[in-house]
């Protein structure tokens, strides 16, 4: 709710699918090449040139189809979209109109620890477009880059299920880390790998759906939550000063932080579908769906779940370990080793094997961490053989040597000491050597206690028991 | 007799036993380009540079003992709309006017591997849009057995060089009866391949569904040569069949002993010129004396087909015209002060008149609102033309029928009458709604000494039963006649 009325959002999701080669050609599917140099008769639309069809494109969107539950329709057509633009050599796109390869789907999606569910309308496949290049060098022309002609995308279409940005936020990270799971898109946002449209209404609790406007140009997840709190209270302005909602395109502006109007719904264009005569049918065998049902992973919003209900792990944590395939690789083969609680694994992959990457730029494959050695280290301090900060010098040389854990212990001289006659005679040589403290503990100074204890880890060289240490001092001072 | 006037096959003997060369023979055509062109207008461009050159690299090649295929210096001229590498391909268009393609189509990178020598590209109506090669921006082509007449269209160079012996072979295209019915006008052999058979990738599409690239030629035996030589599948091409091609001429039989030939009543009823029809049941009862078995049969569908060709073909050709925006490649008007205004001025005026008619039906046909009036209605009636013919050809296994319900009319006669142009089409279009090859071949001149066509429907894949109907009919009854010019 945004100042009492309730806000309804859909998103249409473009990825980008990563591919070797164009959906229709063979030319390479790669950005940031120079300028028209991965182009050919056929995705620049030459008179004559004709499309054949990418299967691994259908392979692609069919795995995104599962891992968002839809339906797969095992056989459909695709259809020309007709406009025209120079970035369009045909002067149509092929896409896919009444019958997707996937429909009927949903996601689970968390925010703030809460799960919602939102409806897949459909998924399709078509190819990009190019792209047109404006610079005041180029005198007066604008020119064209038509290395993205042909580049295969799936649109993601979805329900109008959200109720605010940060659902829709929610929901396009979610997506984000299936396609990254899937290994089908590189999401990389910053060369339009994701792009989305946004529908957004308004209306009052217990009223009827508001008139959307569908916003375009919006290119990152930041620009997708500033464009719909902008466009829903841009609506909410005018239906307070009485005025009415166009059915309309706008275009957002992310340097400005506002949405302006591209064309009304009496401007809108007429596309007309047909289907497209120069290709066959798409028509998937059974085995070819199941098949590929078969390659889906437990994808990272599943992982988030369980991890948040059986692990009782924070979302930000289980989060940050679901999205990276390999961490929740680590995560999960530990875990399956059922001997530690999860959060004895969980603080070292969030704290020091995340520090470590993020430093070196490594990936977890360049460490010599595996579950292995992981669960050894964790055992070793759950038992108290080692000390915590004993376990963070073993982690340091395990990263990068593959070296066993328990000759480790020994080498490094980290073996904790748990002998109660040597830990009282360390703690009686510290009581009779800080004789003020002892006092100030008597006369209520409690914090009096810790610095004690430090001093006794520091009498044993950091290898005594730091908890039977507490215990043996506090005990020691309540008899003075 | 000059070897230009000599059929493809002779000729092709006479390379291979060394009796000519390709030289002589590539000369030859070209004198008789030269003497004639004027008159008939064929070609939009002659190419006689390059295929001396071609004709003395084949010559050498033989010499050489190398084995070359039956084309194999054999001067062959092309359709406009047919992409040659490295020569202007028009589409006999303004908008096109000075395209050079930078590929080939398939069919041509076949037709090179044969060893064939280019002539030059032949005139058509502007996109293959019209039935009298008159809607050309360069100049109409006239029909070498009368040149006040048109040779028909689309495919009128193609038709009217074969004729005129200005090309011992050619190429065309046929949408909805532009090989066929320029054949029939001046008197050669045509031939439409089933859907598939010949692969579309380079040819500058007008309606991708009904499309197809086939053969003409003087006599049936050479059409035969020609169709083996571009016919099967094409990994460029996804509408391209996947199946066995076998090699049509090697097995060509005149032999209709047994034939089931049906009649169909709707191709034979009102507008059907009387001579016409009387040319086409001779020749029919010539097959039947010939052993084939002749029956009446029923198309009731075929009077909504020239309806339905009209939308489903001007619906995608809207589309597929749509690319010539003067963005990338051919012509772009002089003046203009928006991108829109850009758009506007180059097509109004690349365009000719026919083209944009129907590119504003097909536009108008696809629109929303009107979709399924249209469109969607003409492809329910596509479907059942299909299932009709489907129908037939359990009890028969050709059928024949008129390929023009008249014999050519004069230049400017029809132009001003777009309906009356597009009636022409009326016993063509049926084939390629359905897919299906058929072939015309002459049967005798009416009283004006004008060619009649007899058109020969197969189901699909039968190229080689219709070239066989047609072999035996032409052995005994038919055969090209010498235009005099």
């Amino acid at each position: 709710m945004v100042r009492g009325y309730e806000v309804v959002i859909g998103l249409e999701t473009h990825a980008e699918l990563s591919t070797n080669s164009k959906i229709y050609c063979d030319c390479k599917n790669q950005f940031g090449l120079e300028v028209n140099s991965q182009v050919c008769p056929i995705c620049m639309g030459m008179p004559g040139a004709l499309p054949t069809l990418n299967e691994t494109v259908v392979d692609y969107a069919i795995k995104m189809g599962h891992a968002l539950n839809c339906n797969i329709n095992r056989v459909c057509k695709q259809d020309r979209k007709n406009y025209f633009y120079p970035d369009l050599p045909k002067a149509y796109q092929i896409s896919q109109a009444e019958v997707p390869l996937c429909e009927n789907g949903y996601v689970d999606i968390l925010v703030d620890g809460e799960e919602r569910r939102i409806g897949i309308t459909r998924i399709h496949i078509e190819e990009d477009a190019g792209k047109l290049l404006h610079s005041d060098k180029f005198d007066g022309c604008s020119l064209v880059d038509l290395n993205r002609c042909g580049v295969p995308l799936i649109e993601i279409v979805s329900e109008p299920d959200m109720r605010s940005s940060a659902e829709a936020k929610a929901y396009l990270e979610t997506l984000k880390s299936i396609l990254q799971y899937l290994d089908i898109c590189d999401c990389k946002m910053q060369e339009g790998s994701i792009r989305c449209d946004v529908n957004v209404s308004v209306h009052k609790p217990g009223e009827p759906m508001g008139t959307r406007s569908e916003m375009k140009n919006v290119n990152s997840f930041s620009a997708a939550v500033r464009g719909i709190d902008f466009e829903v209270n841009r609506q909410i302005d005018i239906l307070e000063n009485g005025g009415t909602i166009d059915q309309e395109t706008r275009r957002w502006d992310d340097v400005k932080g506002e949405s302006v109007s591209m064309r009304s719904k009496e401007d809108a264009q007429d596309y007309r579908y047909f289907p497209e005569p120069d290709l066959l049918t798409i028509v998937v065998d059974k085995d070819r769906v199941n098949n590929l049902k078969a390659e889906i992973p437990e994808l990272p919003n599943a992982k988030i779940l369980r991890y948040v209900k059986e692990y009782n792990l924070p979302q930000k944590e289980a989060t940050f370990i679901a999205e990276s395939v390999e961490l929740a690789k680590l995560f999960d083969d530990c875990l399956a080793k059922d001997k530690y609680p999860a959060k004895s694994y969980s603080v070292w992959l969030l704290g020091d094997l995340v520090k470590y990457l993020n430093e070196t730029g490594k990936n977890l494959s360049d460490t010599m961490i595996n579950a292995d050695n992981l669960t050894e280290l964790v055992g070793l301090i759950e038992n108290k053989t080692i000390s915590n900060a004993g376990g963070k010098k073993i982690f340091a040389v395990i990263l990068k040597e593959a070296k066993d854990v328990n000759k480790l212990v020994d080498e490094l001289g980290l073996a904790q000491v748990s002998d109660i006659g040597l830990l009282e005679k360390i703690a009686n040589e510290v009581l009779a050597a800080n004789e003020k403290s002892v006092n100030d503990f008597k006369n209520g100074k409690t914090n009096a206690l810790g610095f004690l204890v430090g001093q006794c880890m520091k009498a044993s060289k950091g290898k005594a028991n730091p908890g039977m240490m507490k215990e043996i001092i506090s005990k020691k001072l309540e008899e003075i | 007799m000059e070897l230009f006037e000599r059929n493809a096959y002779e000729l092709s003997d006479m390379l291979k036993n060394k009796e000519i060369s390709s030289v002589e023979l590539t000369k030859s055509v070209f004198e008789r380009i030269n003497s004639v062109e004027d008159k008939v207008n064929a070609y939009v461009t002659l190419n006689e540079e390059n295929a001396l050159k071609t004709a003395e690299q084949i010559d050498e090649k033989r010499a050489n003992g190398e084995s070359l295929s039956a084309l194999a210096g054999i001067p062959i001229g092309i359709k406009d709309n047919i992409s040659t590498k490295g020569l202007r391909t028009t589409c006999s268009s303004r908008m096109l006017e000075n395209y050079v393609p930078p590929f080939n189509a398939t069919v041509m990178n076949k037709l090179e591997d044969a060893g064939v020598v280019v002539t030059g590209k032949l005139n058509m109506d502007e996109f293959a849009m019209g039935s009298s090669t008159e809607t050309s921006y360069f100049k109409p082509t006239c029909n070498p057995h009368a040149l006040d007449r048109i040779p028909g269209g689309s495919s009128g160079g193609s038709a009217a060089a074969v004729a005129a012996c200005e090309a011992v072979v050619s190429l065309g295209s046929d949408t909805g009866g532009s090989i066929r019915q320029p054949a029939s006008y001046c008197g050669v052999v045509g031939l439409k391949p089933t859907y598939g058979a010949v692969s579309r990738f380079g040819l500058v599409a007008f309606a991708s569904s009904l499309d197809q690239i086939g053969p003409i030629g003087k006599c049936v035996k050479d059409v035969a040569m020609v169709q083996s030589a571009i016919n099967g599948r094409d990994n460029m091409d996804a509408t391209s069949a996947c199946r066995e091609y076998t090699d049509l001429s090697a097995n060509l039989k005149a032999d209709v002993k047994g034939l089931r030939i049906g009649l169909p009543k709707e191709y034979f009823g009102e507008g059907i010129d009387n001579e016409v029809k009387t040319s086409v049941l001779n020749a029919v009862k010539e097959l039947e004396k010939q052993g084939a078995v002749v029956k009446e049969i029923s198309l009731p569908s075929t009077d909504y087909a020239l309806s339905a060709y009209y939308i489903i073909s001007s619906a995608e050709a809207s589309s597929n015209l749509a690319r010539f925006d003067g963005v990338r490649y051919g012509y772009r008007t002089e003046n203009y002060d928006s991108l829109i205004d850009m758009y506007e001025k180059t097509r109004s005026e690349g365009f000719g008149d026919e083209v944009k008619r129907r590119i504003m039906l097909g536009t108008f046909v696809l629109s929303s609102g009107f979709y399924d009036a249209y469109y969607g209605k003409a492809k329910l009636l596509q479907r059942r033309i299909s299932e009709e013919f489907n129908s037939a050809f359990k009890d028969i296994d050709v059928i024949a029928a008129p390929t023009v319900p008249t014999t050519a009319f004069k230049i400017g006669e029809n132009i001003g009458d777009p309906l009356k142009m597009y009636a022409t089409d009326i016993c063509t279009v049926t084939v390629n709604i359905a897919g299906l090859p058929a072939v015309s071949v002459p049967c005798g001149n009416d009283s004006n000494k004008l060619p009649v066509g007899l058109q020969l429907i197969g189901n699909k894949f039968t190229e080689q039963a219709l070239l066989n109907t047609a072999y035996a009919y032409e052995k005994t009854a038919g055969g090209f006649i010498m235009p005099k010019l």
